[in-house]
This record gives structure tokens, C-alpha cells and sequence, in this order.
């Protein structure tokens, strides 16, 4: 289905053209650069809002709002943009995040350094856009490669004391990964139907290959995908990164860049190697497991509360990628939704710990206690966070969460136990992180204020979208739930049927 | 044990087709029953976005939204009792809260007499202690927060009780386990209490964890959540599996009330504000087991082995509150593990199954209102004592606070079971209960009922003498003056409940025929001791413990320092060793998996990743010499990247 208007290209170029305006900034309206970026990032949002409004639930299409072009025919590369109910539900949420993480980062970087800490945020959400939006395989391999330009950048010019070694970890990490799928999307062509338009996601499905080269292609992609997303072992980049980043970047970084890793697991280990995927289940479904437990236990133990959020984070990965290898509609629609709101929740934590920090002058746990008594407010939004964080029904992760462990159970039940013991670990690293910092007599220090009008817009946005996901998930789950079958189709499984003889008792 | 194994098929086959109650739509009072928990849920968002400008106000405001709630659940109750006995079901469907295709959840209400019974007792008791609190919180400079977080568990425990799936009754569940959690904590200045709230809702999550896995199973078995249909798919499924779902329901009603192992953090819980302690650690949301229980009777019914276990976990906590009571010195610590063994009672009389779930609510509503009373005469007593709760430090109180001695009074006689008052109905049905079926059940549960009634008749007694009778051993710097009457008005109601609502309901037959709709035909039986002899042996018992206690704390003077004490009751002043236990179990180990966690991830697993992603990129001493020219070094990358790319594509072609 195309579309007139080229939807997505424009909602990509437009922060790229407020990057450039934002860079291009004289020296002396340095201060105007934030303004400039949050209101290229609200346009960029309302526009992103009048796309999905334009995407109808009923297609039979796989994707929509498309536009293919020609690029590199020789090599089969086009330029070919489209989204289905999943890249679509991502792509708002970036654009949702964006313009949070710059209303929080507002007093981040003074004077003319602040023309390149927006600009860079700026083009970065380009690339967001593009890396959900690229149907065709090479063009999202581009798309996931330039992101790191700018991240690099964010957290090895603005970051923290030890920016330096974080931005390189976080780098090399990220091209090992990148460059082992490179091989593995240049033997995808190779299998592929060739032609002027070879690298097409469409024209990738349901290939004939052999059993071992599907295995090694799957592994090239979810290697560098599950470094991404990040996966035990090979998330200890995140940590560093998340930690020495500015909270806003640590949202862009963890929140959208991440979901990259388990958006690709799904448009192309899954839908590209279902045979493969299959055979890599168990394994994958271990190391999800793994992720949930482990890294969560060390969440618990963390000094840092930034590196605590980052191992939250990789906690909840692994429920995610568990929900996606589980394979049933309920465990997958739960995982899509819980990418979605873990850019959420993970936003809250980070900028809400981000407020702190920024009064404290400390990243250490140690170095607060009894600020519940100072700065009630930010006490009470830290809490809302944590309790969307720690998965309780109300909120926007909880849905997603029990998703994931319920349909993951009618499968695997030993796994679906296992992932659930995760309820009790996320009561413990968040309930410990918040009775150390916020409860406690009143700390001896100079008066700090409590959350600022800006502060409280933030909080505000935030908290809203968490509750309202929470009560009311129907229209992400709506636009979801479709997108999961085809995706299920094209592994070819289908769900467990209940196993006693059901009786639809309900009265509705 | 044959009257309910007889009964099993009867209900089995009254829940194939579809359920014994003919559920309607709503209409009427019952189709704005949304209201009862949406007044109080408003309340509570703006009480806490509205800022200081509510200081003043706010707390009013929530006491009328209470009673607003309450006049609702009148309304609806009266409709219900209205219509015909078999009828008494109405059904709310509110929005589609989760529909992700095979898992499709709405979000609705269900409204019969179990609910409804749950509704008075959580809206009037809990609009008392609102009233209470104005007077108990008035100089607290939180008291805005502190009625935001009561309408919030208003809100959540009606949400629990009304729901009609187990996935809403979980929203309610975790939602009134953070009002708990937010209440305990609302002094959290004070570390001890920060981690009294902590240590209960992860302990509670331990439970919720139960409750969790039984949905997972019954997703997996019927593919359904809501109550209607689980219920009506129970003939359907294997027994194996019941069993199973029943055992994970009674993990979930271990973890919420503070039954045996999931007991420990109870005790603690009464740092918060004493409110709390009587209107969420005492009559409702610790009883929310027992509610869970009776609700998934059709379940429990059909696994006798489950009803066993529920029975086993009952006799023990009652047994473990009764002993743990006798040596608590700290007026709300007694208070509490009172509680405990009060709800192992009633949790006893659920596992007995269709002999005993009306008995185990009517024991709960009874219960509500005496402990309540009671909690609240313990406030009114901290109130006048500057907050001391030491026992030895009190005594002599009965003529200096003359309303609070006679309504915490009758709420000792009430529960101890003095012929007449509520206890005595709503208790001694559950021993004689408890004495029905065959081999060594009977004796062994009805055994353990009965002298738990003596050893609750000592130390409630204990608990009452000391306070109010003996001598004044109080600190030189108490005044001790009765309370305000928004504090004694809620005492003196709940006081008369205590004395006549076991009578009123209990005998006349009332609650049993009311909850037969639900909880499926009240099956009498025969105890292996006549009734009569029971109630001669219980009431015996009681006198012998009141006697005992008399001797101990009244004839005989308290000495104002504990003791030594013997074995026994320095075991038993340590809550049987429980926290021992559990750090000795889980925390001391938990602490050091974390920590060599946390150690080996930063050394050997980043290690070991990072050491890789180094050679691939060079050693790692040359790394830190990157870092300066890494621009140049990505470019490099890149460039070798699509060099790469050219040539496979040449060779390919």
C-alpha cells in the first residue's frame, strides 16, 4: 500500500534539518539551541502523531505509509521505508522521548557547547526513525551503524568523568557486533532472490537455504543484536555507558537504541531465519532467563544508581527476548508492548535519578538517605517510577511483563516460573534503592529545592503515559496484535491450546 | 470427611453449567457501583496532586468520599437482597482492560453477597477510621498524604473484592499491598520503619508470586481468567491440576495474611500509624486471603488434598499468633500476632471446605469489627501515653480512659468468646467445624482450635489486665487523659459490632443463607465430640485462661522490666525465631550472592567480553591510546566495512 506523501522520510529528515539549523546557530543564540531542538522534536512528534493516523489496523499489508526507491541496484540496495504495527508503536515512542529528554536536559551544557549536545540529540532521533522505519535489509544495516556516531559523540563529549573509556567500550562493543552482521547481511543477499531490490525485507522471506547457512546468518544477526539489546554476557558495555552518560542520553541510548536489538530479533531472526530461530530457542531462551535473574541480582548490589537503573534495564531485556523466543501470540504481543514501555519507565528512572544527581552532586547510593524529607515531590516520582519499574499492575509495565510470563508458561513452563521469580527480585532492587536514598531522618546539608516547573512537566508527561498505558494498553495492544500474527506466520507456530476442557463462562 | 467429598460432584456439576447463581447485567444502583471505587481512588489522586491548598481540607474531603463509597455499596446491597436468593449476582462490565488476542481480559465487576459482605465491612469500618484519624493524625504535619494513601487503600481493597477476574483481584491485590506498603513507611524518618514497610511488601511479593503462577496455570489450563469461567471449567480439569492452582492460591493468601511461612513481616507492620494497623493489619486487607480463598471455592472444593494443606498452614499460624501473643509485651506486636492466629482460624475454617466457608467469612466480618475496636483502643491509649506501647509501662488505665476501658472491653470479651458477644457465635462455629469429618483430621484441627480459644482467652486477657487493671507503672512523664470524641465515637460503634453483630447475623442463620449463593449450600455436620460438650471444654478453657492471666498480671505485680523468662518465652518474645530464620536462610546468603555477583560481573564477565571486543580492536593497552584518535580509527572501520562489502559482492557476482 503506498502512500501520496512520504510520511516517514519527512518525519526522519525534519530533526536532521533541526540538527543542522541547531549546529549552524551563531555563537551568541547558542542559548536559543534548546528551544530550537524541543521545537523541531514537538514537530517532528505532531507529525508523528498525523502519520499513525494515516496507518489502518485492518490491511493486509505487511507494512504501510511505504515508499521504495531505487539506491544502489547494482548491489540490490533501495531505499525502502515502511512500518507495520510494531516499527510504527516504536517510532511514536521515540518521538515521544525525544522531546522529554531534551525538556529535561535542558540545563545540561551552557554556553556554545549546547549548539552541538541538541544538534547531536537531534539527528540522533533521524536515525531512530530510520533504523524502525527500513525495510530493506541494508539500508536498516546503515541506519544501525550511523547511530552510533552521534552516541558516541553524546557520551564521550558530554558525559561524565569517565566519558571516555565508556563512549570506546560502548563503540567497540557495538562494531563487533555491527560487523559480524554485516557479513551475515551480505550473506543474506547471497540467498536471497538478488536482483535490483535483493536486500528487501519482503523479498527475504521465506527463503529455501540450507540448514547450516540459515544457522550461521541467524547467528550473525542475533550476535550483534544481543549485544545491542543487551544480553548477558554481553551487556557489561551498558552499565558503563548508561552510567558516565547524561541521563537524557542514557534514555536515548537504553530506552530507543537498545530496542533495536530485540525490534531486529523479530523483522529478521524471526521472520528471515524461522527455521533457525526455532533451532536457536532453547539457548536463547536460557540466556533470557539468565539476563532476568542475573542481572537483576546485580542490580541489587550496585553502588551507583545509575548502573543500578542500566542492570534493571538489562533485567528487563531478558523479558523481553524471552516473550519474543517463546513464540506464542500472548508472549510476543506482551514483549512488542513491553519495548514500549520500557522506554517509558526506563526514561522516568533515569530522569528522575538524573533530578537527584543533578541536586546531590553524587551518582553514589551512599552519599544520600532521608531526601523523601527534602524534596517530597521528587521522592514521590521516584516511587511512581520505581513502582512502574518493579512491574505493579496499575502501570504501564506490569501489562506487558505478565504478558510475556503467561504466554511464555502455556509454552514453557519451567522458564515461565523461573522469569517470574523476576517479581520478587525487582521488589527488592528498587524497594532497597529507594529506602537508601529517599527514607531516613532528614540529611544535614544546604536546602536544595524540589522539582522545578520543568521538572514537574517531565515527571508529569511521564507518569501519565506509565498510568494510561497501565489502565488502558488497548491501543498499542491494537495495533500490535496483528503485526504479531504476521510476524508468528511467517515462524510458522502456533499457539498452545488450553489443556483442560475451558467453559467461556464469562458474562461479557 | 464424606459430607463434602458427597457435596463435590453436586457442586462440580452445578459449576458445568455454568454456575450455581444466574448472573445478571447491572442495572440500577449496581450500574454506578464503578463509583464505590472510584470516589476514593479520586480522593487519593487529589489529595496528593492538589498540593498544601489541600492541607486543611483534604482530610475531610477523604472521610466524606469514604462514606461516600459506602453509602453506594448501601445502595447496591439493598438491591441485592432485593431480588431472589439464586439471583443475587450482578455484573458490571466496565472496559477491555487487556485484549492481546488468546489472552483477552476485560476489566469488570462482580457484585453477589461474598463482594458485597467485603464492601460493608471495608467502606463502614474503613469510613470509622477515617473519622479516627482526623482526631488520631491531627497534629501529624503529613495528614494530607496520610488520608491520600487511606482513600488509596480504600480504593485498592474494593477493587480486590469486586473484580471479577483473578487478574483484576491482582490489581487490587498489589494496589493494597502498596497502601500498605506506603502507610507502614509513612514515618519512614525512622530506618527501623523503612524497613518494616520493605520487608513487607517483598515478602508480600513472595506470596503475589504464588498468585501469578496460579493465573499462568489456569491460562494454560482453561485459558481464561475471570471468575465465571475458571469456576465453570473446574469439572473439565485434571485434579492434578487444581491441586496445583489451589496450592499456588494458598502461597498468594500465605503472603497477605500472614499465614505460616509468610508470617514475618506482620509483627513489624504496626510501625505504622495505629489507624493502619486496625483498618489494614487487622480487619481487611490481611483477611484478603481468606477472601481469595472462599472466592476460588469451586476450586478448593473439588481438591481435597489443597484443602488439606490450607487446613495444615491454618493450624499452625493459629497456633504460631496464639503462642508468639502470650510474651509480646509491645501493645500492637500482641495486637498483631492476635491477628495472626485469629485469621489462622479463619483460614482453618476455609480449607474445611463447604462445612466452613461461610464460618471462616462470618469469623472475618466478627473479627473486623472487634480487633478494629481494638486497635484503635490501643491508639486512644498511645495517644493519652505519648506514645508508648510497653505494656509494663501501663496498667491502672480503667479510670483515667473510661470509654476506651469499655469498648476495648467488650472487644476482649468479643474475642475471647464470652457467651453472647460476636466472638462466641462467629469462633466456637469454627472449632465445632473443625471437630467435623473422619480419621485424625478432626482431632487434629479441632484439637488445635480449642486450646488456641484458652491461650487466646490468657493472653487477650493478659493483654487487657495489663494495660487497664494492677498498678500505674507509668513513666513519670505521661498524663494519661481519655481522647477526643472523633476518636471514641469510631470506638464505641465498633464496640457495639463486637457485642451484638455475631448475635444478629451468627444464629439467626443470616450469613449462612446469604453467602449460600456463593459459597454453595452450608453443609452441616457431625463433630466427633457433641456439640455441647465442645461449648462446656471451650468455655471451660477460657475461664482457665482468663483465671491464669488474672493471677499473673493482676493479683501478682508486673515487674516493669521483663523477666528472663523461660525457654519458651524468650522464643516466643522472638516471634519463634522467625527473622532469625529467614536472614539465616535468605538474606545473609542473598547478601553475599549479590556482592560476588556484582564482583564477578564487573571482573570476570566484563572481563572476559571486554577482553574479546579488545583483540578484536586491538590490546587493551593500546585502547586507552585509541581513545584520542578514535574518530579517525571509526572512520577507518567504515571504510574497511564497505571495502569489504565491494569485494564479497565481486567475488559473489
Amino acid at each position: 500500500m503506498s502512500s501520496s506523501f512520504p510520511w516517514l522520510t519527512t518525519i526522519g529528515l525534519l530533526p536532521l534539518i533541526g540538527a543542522i539549523v541547531v549546529a549552524a546557530l551563531p555563537k551568541a543564540a547558542a542559548a536559543s539551541a534548546r528551544m530550537v531542538a524541543l521545537v523541531f522534536s514537538l514537530v517532528t512528534l505532531v507529525l508523528g502523531i498525523a502519520a499513525a493516523t494515516q496507518y489502518k489496523s485492518g490491511s493486509t499489508a505487511q507494512f504501510q505509509l511505504t515508499e521504495t526507491h531505487s539506491w544502489i541496484p547494482q548491489f540490490g540496495v533501495s531505499y525502502a521505508l515502511g512500518v507495520d504495527g510494531i516499527s510504527l508503536s516504536l517510532i511514536l515512542m521515540s518521538l515521544v522521548l525525544v522531546p522529554i529528554s531534551i525538556f529535561a536536559a535542558w540545563k545540561d551544557v551552557d554556553g556554545p557547547r549546547a549548539r552541538g549536545y541538541f544538534a547531536l540529540m537531534l539527528s540522533l532521533e533521524t536515525f531512530m526513525v530510520g533504523v524502525f522505519a527500513a525495510t530493506d535489509v541494508f539500508l536498516f544495516y546503515v541506519f544501525f551503524e550511523a547511530m552510533l556516531i552521534p552516541v558516541y559523540f553524546l557520551i564521550g563529549s558530554f558525559g561524565g568523568p569517565r566519558r571516555q573509556y565508556a563512549a570506546v567500550k560502548f563503540l567497540i562493543f557495538s562494531l563487533l557486533g555491527g560487523l559480524i552482521m554485516l557479513v551475515a547481511v551480505i550473506g543474506l543477499f547471497q540467498q536471497g532472490p538478488g536482483g535490483d531490490q535483493g536486500f528487501l525485507v519482503t523479498n527475504l522471506h521465506g527463503l529455501r537455504m540450507s540448514a547450516t547457512t540459515e544457522r550461521l546468518l541467524f547467528l550473525g544477526f542475533f550476535f550483534a543484536f544481543a549485544v545491542k539489546a543487551p544480553m548477558v554476557p554481553v551487556h557489561t558495555w551498558l552499565p558503563d555507558a548508561a552510567a558516565e552518560s547524561r541521563p537524557a542520553t542514557a534514555v536515548l541510548l537504553v530506552g530507543v537504541l537498545d530496542k533495536v536489538g530485540t525490534y531486529g530479533m523479530i523483522r529478521f531472526c524471526l521472520e528471515i531465519f524461522p527455521n533457525a530461530s526455532k533451532w536457536a530457542t532453547p539457548v536463547v531462551i536460557t540466556l533470557a532467563l539468565i539476563s532476568i535473574v542475573y542481572a537483576a541480582l546485580v542490580a541489587i548490589g550496585q553502588s551507583d544508581m545509575m548502573r543500578l537503573i542500566a542492570y534493571t534495564s538489562v533485567s528487563h531485556f531478558g523479558f523481553i527476548v524471552l516473550g519474543i523466543f517463546a513464540m506464542t501470540s500472548t508472549s510476543q504481543v506482551g514483549a512488542n508492548l513491553y519495548m514500549i514501555n520500557h522506554g517509558f519507565t526506563t526514561a522516568a528512572l533515569f530522569l528522575f535519578a538524573g533530578f537527584l544527581i543533578a541536586r546531590g552532586g553524587s551518582r553514589k547510593i551512599e552519599d544520600y538517605g532521608g531526601w523523601q524529607r527534602v524534596t517530597p515531590v521528587l521522592a514521590g516520582v521516584f516511587l511512581i517510577a520505581g513502582l512502574s519499574g518493579l512491574a505493579l499492575p496499575g502501570m504501564n509495565s506490569f501489562v506487558s511483563e505478565f504478558l510475556v510470563m503467561i504466554g511464555t508458561f502455556s509454552k514453557y513452563k519451567v522458564a515461565g516460573v523461573i522469569a517470574a521469580t523476576g517479581v520478587i527480585w525487582a521488589a527488592l532492587y528498587i524497594l532497597l534503592l529507594y529506602k537508601r536514598v529517599m527514607t531516613g531522618p532528614k540529611p544535614e546539608r544546604a536546602a536544595v529545592a524540589d522539582l522545578g516547573p520543568r521538572e514537574k512537566v517531565v515527571a508529569g508527561a511521564l507518569i501519565a503515559i506509565m498510568v494510561v498505558l497501565g489502565f488502558f494498553p488497548k491501543p498499542a495492544l491494537d495495533l500490535l496484535r496483528p503485526a504479531v500474527k504476521t510476524t508468528l506466520q511467517h515462524v510458522g507456530v502456533q499457539d498452545p491450546a488450553p489443556t483442560g476442557a475451558a467453559v467461556d463462562g464469562s458474562h461479557n | 470427611m464424606t459430607g463434602v467429598l458427597s457435596l463435590s460432584p453436586h457442586v462440580a456439576s452445578l459449576a458445568a453449567e455454568g454456575s450455581a447463581l444466574t448472573t445478571r447485567d447491572a442495572s440500577g444502583a449496581s450500574a454506578i457501583g464503578w463509583l464505590m471505587i472510584a470516589l476514593p481512588l479520586a480522593g487519593a489522586a487529589l489529595l496528593l496532586v492538589g498540593g498544601k491548598a489541600l492541607n486543611k481540607i483534604g482530610p475531610l474531603l477523604a472521610t466524606a468520599l469514604s462514606w461516600a463509597s459506602f453509602g453506594v455499596g448501601v445502595a447496591v446491597l439493598l438491591q441485592l437482597m432485593g431480588m431472589a436468593a439464586g439471583e443475587r449476582s450482578l455484573h458490571l462490565n466496565l472496559y477491555s482492560w487487556i485484549p492481546a488476542g488468546k489472552l483477552d481480559v476485560n476489566f469488570g465487576m462482580l457484585m453477589d453477597p461474598l463482594s458485597m459482605t467485603f464492601v460493608m465491612l471495608i467502606t463502614f469500618v474503613g469510613s470509622l477510621i477515617h473519622v479516627y484519624s482526623l482526631g488520631y493524625m491531627e497534629h501529624d504535619p503529613d495528614k494530607r498524604r496520610f488520608f491520600a494513601y487511606l482513600n488509596l487503600f480504600i480504593a485498592a481493597m474494593l477493587t480486590l473484592v469486586l473484580a471479577d477476574s483473578y487478574l483484576g483481584l491482582f490489581l487490587g491485590w498489589e494496589g493494597v499491598g502498596l497502601a500498605s506498603y506506603l502507610l507502614i513507611g509513612f514515618w519512614n524518618w525512622n530506618p527501623a520503619y523503612a524497613t518494616a514497610a520493605n520487608k513487607a511488601f517483598i515478602m508480600n511479593r513472595v506470596g503475589d508470586l504464588g498468585l501469578l503462577l496460579a493465573m499462568f496455570t489456569m491460562f494454560a489450563t482453561f485459558g481464561k481468567l475471570d471468575f465465571a469461567s475458571v469456576n465453570a471449567s473446574v469439572a473439565g480439569a485434571g485434579k492434578g491440576t487444581l491441586t496445583i492452582i489451589g496450592i499456588l492460591l494458598l502461597v498468594a493468601a500465605c503472603g497477605k495474611s500472614a499465614q505460616f511461612p509468610l508470617q514475618a513481616w506482620l509483627g513489624d507492620a504496626m510501625a505504622g500509624p495505629t489507624p493502619v494497623s486496625a483498618l489494614i493489619h487487622a480487619a481487611t486487607m490481611v483477611t484478603a486471603g481468606v477472601y481469595l480463598i472462599v472466592r476460588s471455592n469451586a476450586i478448593y472444593t473439588a481438591t481435597p488434598d489443597a484443602r488439606l494443606a490450607v487446613c495444615i498452614v491454618g493450624a499452625i499460624t493459629l497456633m504460631f499468633g496464639a503462642i508468639v501473643g502470650c510474651a509480646k509485651d509491645d501493645l500492637k506486636k500482641a495486637l498483631a500476632a492476635s491477628t495472626m492466629s485469629q485469621i489462622g482460624y479463619m483460614i482453618l475454617a476455609a480449607g474445611l471446605g463447604p462445612v466452613g466457608y461461610a464460618f471462616a467469612i462470618f469469623h472475618l466480618v466478627t473479627h473486623g469489627f472487634f480487633k478494629a475496636g481494638m486497635f484503635l483502643g490501643a491508639g486512644s491509649v498511645m495517644h493519652g501515653m505519648n506514645d508508648q506501647v510497653d505494656m509494663r509501662r501501663f496498667g491502672g488505665l480503667s479510670a483515667v480512659m473510661k470509654i476506651t476501658w469499655i469498648t476495648f472491653g467488650l472487644g476482649w470479651l468479643a474475642i475471647i468468646g464470652v457467651p453472647g458477644l460476636s466472638g462466641f457465635w462467629s469462633k466456637d462455629k469454627i472449632i465445632e467445624a473443625a471437630f467435623i469429618g473422619e480419621g485424625w483430621r478432626p482431632w487434629v484441627f479441632g484439637l488445635a482450635a480449642l486450646i488456641c480459644a484458652g491461650i487466646t482467652a490468657f493472653y487477650m486477657s493478659r493483654l487487657f489486665f495489663m494495660t487497664f487493671h494492677g498498678k500505674r507503672r507509668w513513666t513519670d512523664d505521661v498524663h494519661p487523659h481519655e481522647s477526643p470524641l472523633t476518636m471514641t465515637i469510631p470506638m464505641m460503634v465498633l464496640a457495639v459490632g463486637s457485642a451484638l453483630l455475631g448475635l444478629a447475623i451468627g444464629p439467626t442463620g443470616i450469613i449462612t443463607d446469604w453467602l449460600a449463593p456463593v459459597t454453595g449450600a452450608h453443609e452441616e455436620g457431625e463433630p466427633v465430640i457433641p456439640v455441647p460438650v465442645l461449648i462446656v471444654l471451650t468455655l471451660l478453657l477460657v475461664a482457665a485462661g482468663v483465671a491464669l492471666a488474672w493471677m499473673r498480671y493482676v493479683r501478682d505485680a508486673v515487674p516493669v522490666v521483663p523477666p528472663v523468662g523461660s525457654l519458651a518465652t524468650r522464643a516466643a518474645r522472638k516471634d519463634l525465631y522467625q527473622d532469625d530464620v529467614n536472614e539465616a536462610i535468605f538474606a545473609r546468603p542473598g547478601l553475599h550472592l549479590t556482592r560476588g555477583l556484582v564482583f564477578a560481573d564487573n571482573k570476570g564477565v566484563d572481563g572476559a567480553a571486554g577482553g574479546t571486543a579488545a583483540l578484536i580492536g586491538g590490546s587493551s593497552s593500546r585502547l586507552a591510546k585509541l581513545q584520542n584518535g578514535f574518530v579517525r580509527s571509526y572512520a577507518l572501520t567504515m571504510l574497511t566495512g564497505v571495502v569489504a562489502i565491494l569485494g564479497l559482492v565481486w567475488v559473489i557476482q
